[in-house]
């Protein structure tokens, strides 16, 4: 399984793998195969992730110029991306780039990443300054008008079955009402629906 | 291929050149190039490049100097000194979706007019764009990019000019190496004809037309 994740709390995925699925992670900036930060000592100024930060290779590892990592993504070949989000709307639609007139940053590989993985999950935590970030209807600039598959947060896990936003699981010892209080979006409630399982 | 000094290859670029230059976040970009640039004070330049780096690092030594008058790119936002000019409307700055950035620019160095992606429909990137319908998918027409001057950074380059790179060093280097007029390329080791074996020559060396001698 290839593997894309963003800066932030995606990151963070790569340590929560179970030993029997095989995933190799994919750095946009041309490796598949990326390993942990190096041990003091064993990095190499060449060998770095996509934020410039040093990084090993495993076993199996291979590099490759721009063109085909971004053909990896845009092309379909990447199974799983896992980014992060400013805002998440009530139909999966993600804006994760920018801020007009405060944070312009540059889309770097988001746009592709959500435009060509095959399934797009957000790690986020669900509110931002106590402000809910899945809305109604984004209002800052979109990725892509490709929907995402499913946010993960604190509090709950939502997917988007038949383009609604549904809520599938809650996190340990949080409430149903706890998680519509916190999300703008109105939810449909699962039939069942399971506390996570970290 | 000529050899030339870091001095005689900047040399030869006059100010408000349009540069493609290799590297991301740094890492792949020709910094003897880059310190050439700045010592000669190469004015109005535009840059298409993945990034601008960080200040006092690649590119960002460019944007430091005030030498960059419009930056084409997809990331600005681990330099805030980018930021910074942009806002204060000292640089222009074009930001493209790295996928679209690196196809454009492969279009541009393989003969084609652009390439038809799906990245950024219905998003700001689409506007003022056309777009077209394949087998009932959308896609934009980007069109393909050009420059004078291409300077990348290899790992090893023999006596004939024939690349190849290393580890996370490569993105942008090979593609950008066919989208210009002009190719320079430095290299960390320059060795002997032969030592690349032929199957691991990423860029040949028809495609470079000045390699910057090392020490």
């Amino acid at each position: 399984m290839l593997v894309n994740l963003g800066i932030g709390i995606p990151t963070m995925v790569a340590n929560f793998v179970p030993d029997d699925v095989k995933v190799f992670f994919q750095s946009e900036n041309g490796l598949i195969g990326t390993g942990p930060i190096p041990e003091q000592g064993m990095g190499h100024r060449l060998l770095t992730d996509a934020g410039g930060r040093p990084v090993t290779a495993l076993p199996g590892a291979c590099t490759f110029d721009s063109a085909m990592s971004f053909g990896l993504i845009r092309g379909g070949h990447v199974d799983i991306t896992v980014l992060g989000a400013l805002q998440v709307d009530a139909h999966g639609l993600l804006a994760n780039w920018m801020i007009p007139g405060k944070m312009v940053p540059g889309m770097g590989g988001a746009m592709d990443l959500v435009t060509g993985a095959k399934r797009v999950i957000i790690a986020m935590q669900h509110t931002a300054k106590g402000k809910p970030k899945i809305v109604n209807k984004c209002t800052l600039p979109l990725t892509s008008a490709r929907p995402v598959d499913l946010v993960v947060s604190e509090l709950a896990v939502i997917g988007f079955p038949g383009g609604h936003a549904t809520l599938l699981e809650t996190g340990p010892g949080v409430t149903v009402e706890q998680v519509t209080a916190a999300t703008e979006a109105k939810l449909t409630i699962a039939d069942t629906i399971s506390e996570m399982r970290l | 291929m000529k050899t030339v000094s870091p001095a005689e290859a900047i040399a030869i670029i006059p100010d408000g050149a349009t540069l493609m230059i290799g590297g991301f976040m740094g890492v792949g970009t020709p910094e003897r190039l880059i310190d050439e640039l700045v010592r000669q004070g190469k004015r109005n330049l535009t840059v298409i490049a993945n990034d601008t780096a960080v200040p006092g690092q690649g590119i960002g030594k460019l944007v430091d100097a005030g030498l960059v008058s419009r930056t084409i790119a997809s990331h600005i936002g681990l330099n805030p000194e980018t930021q910074k000019q942009m806002i204060a409307g000292k640089m222009a700055v074009d930001l493209i979706p790295q996928g679209t950035l690196i196809e454009r620019i492969r279009a541009g160095g393989y003969g084609l007019g652009g390439v038809l992606t799906p990245t950024g429909v219905g998003t700001v990137v689409e506007e003022g764009k056309q777009k077209v319908q394949v087998d009932g998918k959308t896609y934009l027409v980007e069109t393909a990019l050009h420059a004078e001057f291409a300077l990348i950074d290899a790992f090893l380059a023999d006596y004939l000019g024939n690349l190849s790179y290393a580890l996370t060093a490569r993105n942008f280097n090979p593609v950008i190496a066919m989208a210009a007029d002009t190719t320079i390329a430095t290299a960390e080791h320059i060795v002997p004809v032969g030592l690349i074996a032929p199957d691991h020559v990423v860029t040949p060396a028809p495609l470079v037309d000045y390699l910057v001698t090392n020490g």
